[in-house]
């Protein structure tokens, strides 16, 4: 027993001295935890819990009638994703989505691509005013921009069609028309987002110190040489960011469809992000969630491969 | 000198091609019914008038709805400009158990698309009795992974010689960190206060599903309503409420722009 308590009472003594700095380390953690537990709880409470909770309801037969009893619905397995992946329509937004992504995200980089350079090599003066400009678009809402770019695009009396006709072109009923409607939506996005990606490109190339372009101009490579075998690949992790952060964003795209072509024609511009709310508002939770889950995994192999192909070289 | 001449060109087209949509906005808000149909369409307006935004504040309710926005917006951004930087600041100074576990975890819910979370976070604040309120509105954006991103990443270049000073004058963890630490990270609150303003005054998706009565519609929300009822056809009333989402968000941008574009620039970079 008196040897119990030696022991207890040694052990009690080793544990803290008086400063030492382990005591100084708890009180680190405790301040740490203080600091970090508001954001935990309302993380917890709205974004992983809900992250998982999505991934739970995806193997559900839940309904908007099961809105205020969750907990009583009948797990169903894995026939939600059998049915969303089997449905022409869902097959038909997830091709849209793809459309809109592999022809957008390339568009948008290479657009902020030469904006950048313009603006990093040649525009001198004013060069705060272009930039600025350049950006304005992407701090607007999303749904007054695909409200206005609906009037651009009207067909008789639009913007477009009426600089168009200008130079002799005949422009078409662009978002009523199944060819043009997702060129339409695309370009809307290329305008509205290009000054996000400019602004890092352009910081990107300012972090090239000029002494690599001069070493190259000793060495007699031309404008197109330099910027293609000596600036670009120096660029490539801002590349890759701009590639990630622009293909996240592009694969849900949703508000464009939603204000400017109600996914039509003839489901010509419906986004998977957009059926999955039509699904959702026609009560079918546990088939949205699937949906959202599928794209939420393809954004992640997506990323996934980008950071492959372009990181490791 | 002739090489800059057509540089500047391209420079002023995009510039033209950038502003010419909000142009049209704009002056289009104070065309007639009758002039925004016609073909060839007018670039100034005949007649100038005020009708539309007449309409708009009288029978559309559009104040309240800008009320809405405000409320939302400063509401979210004061909770993840407190919150943010309370863990930021742990993330990136303090040793604590599970602290890189807990920022991985964080980061991993970057690219986790609205679409996953809004099911589940729709059944939860509805069967919370929120549904169709404020606090509905506001509380699943109190924090974000971006803005604990930003924040560590600028309390990490501030340097730790300040902190051991503070604990040697004996002041506590908590003092250091607001006294001492938080006074240096201006900037980086400016920046993320901005972004934040701005990214909760264009939020759609959640504000769309989750005020269902018209006295809790933020501006986007009651524009594509709008643009999509039965006023699809109102083209003047659409023009004039696409400015007043738009132009404030202009205007504050203009004011502030320098904090955005760094912020973006140090995000990216880092």
């Amino acid at each position: 027993m008196t040897a119990v308590t030696d022991r207890q009472a040694q052990a009690v003594r080793r544990k803290s001295p008086p400063g030492h700095p382990r005591r100084r380390i708890t009180r680190e953690a405790a301040a740490a935890w203080v600091l970090v537990l508001p954001f935990v709880v309302l993380f917890l409470a709205f974004t992983a819990g809900p992250v998982l909770g999505s991934f739970g309801m995806s193997f559900t037969d839940i309904k908007q009638r099961d809105l205020r009893t969750p907990l009583s619905v009948n797990g169903v397995g894995f026939d939600n994703y059998a049915k969303a992946l089997s449905d022409e329509t869902f097959r038909k937004a997830a091709f849209n989505t793809a459309y809109f992504v592999i022809v957008g995200v390339p568009l948008t980089l290479v657009v902020a691509l030469g904006a950048a350079v313009l603006l990093d090599r040649g525009i001198k003066r004013f060069q705060a005013l272009f930039k600025v400009a350049y950006y304005l678009p992407v701090v607007t809402s999303i749904v007054a921009i695909a409200v206005i770019w609906r009037f651009v695009l009207s067909p008789d009396n639009g913007l477009l069609n009426t600089a168009l006709g200008w130079v002799g072109i005949d422009g078409p009923n662009w978002l009523a028309s199944k060819t043009w409607a997702m060129p339409s939506l695309i370009a809307m996005a290329v305008w509205r987002n290009f000054g996000s990606a400019m602004i890092i490109f352009l910081a990107g190339l300012q972090g090239i110190p000029q002494s690599v372009e001069e070493a190259g101009q000793i060495d007699g490579a031309g404008p197109w040489q330099r910027f293609r075998y000596l600036i670009l690949p120096l660029l490539r992790l801002t590349i890759l960011f701009n590639c990630v952060t622009m293909g996240i964003g592009y694969l849900q795209f949703f508000e464009e469809p939603f204000v400017m072509t109600k996914g039509g024609p003839l489901d010509t511009t419906l986004s998977v992000s957009m059926y999955t709310y039509n699904q959702f508002g026609f009560g079918n939770y546990g088939l949205a969630t699937s949906m959202a889950y599928i794209l939420f995994v393809v954004i992640a192999v997506v990323t996934f491969i980008q950071f492959r192909l372009l990181k490791e070289k | 000198m002739r090489r800059t001449w057509w540089i500047y060109l391209i420079g002023v087209l995009g510039l033209v091609a950038v502003a010419a949509p909000f142009l049209w906005m704009v002056l289009g808000s104070f065309k007639t019914q009758g002039e925004l149909l016609r073909v060839p369409p007018t670039w100034w307006p005949d007649q100038p008038t005020s009708q539309n935004y007449d309409e708009l504040f009288s029978k559309a309710n559009f104040p309240r709805y800008f009320l809405n926005s405000t409320l939302v917006a400063l509401a979210v951004t004061a909770g993840n400009l407190v919150f943010c930087s309370m863990i930021g600041y742990a993330l990136a100074k303090l040793r604590f158990k599970g602290r890189n576990a807990l920022f991985v975890l964080v980061m991993a819910t970057l690219m986790v698309p609205g679409m996953v979370t809004f099911v589940p976070l729709f059944v939860l604040v509805t069967n919370a009795g929120l549904a169709n309120s404020y606090p509905g509105l506001i509380l699943p954006f109190l924090v974000s992974p971006f803005g604990v991103f930003l924040m560590r990443q600028f309390f990490l270049g501030l340097p730790d010689d300040l902190i051991d000073a503070g604990r040697v004058d004996g002041t506590g963890e908590l003092g250091i960190f607001a006294r001492i630490m938080l006074p240096l990270t201006r900037p980086a609150l400016a920046t993320l206060g901005i972004l934040t303003f701005l990214g909760s005054w264009n939020n759609f998706l959640w504000p769309l599903v989750i005020a269902q009565t018209e006295d809790k519609y933020t501006l986007p929300v009651a524009l594509a309503l709008y643009s999509t009822g039965q006023n699809a056809q109102n083209y003047g009333l659409l023009m004039a409420g696409a400015v007043v989402v738009v132009v404030p968000v202009l205007v504050m941008f203009l004011a502030f722009q320098r904090h955005v574009t760094r912020g973006i620039a140090i995000t990216g970079l880092k």
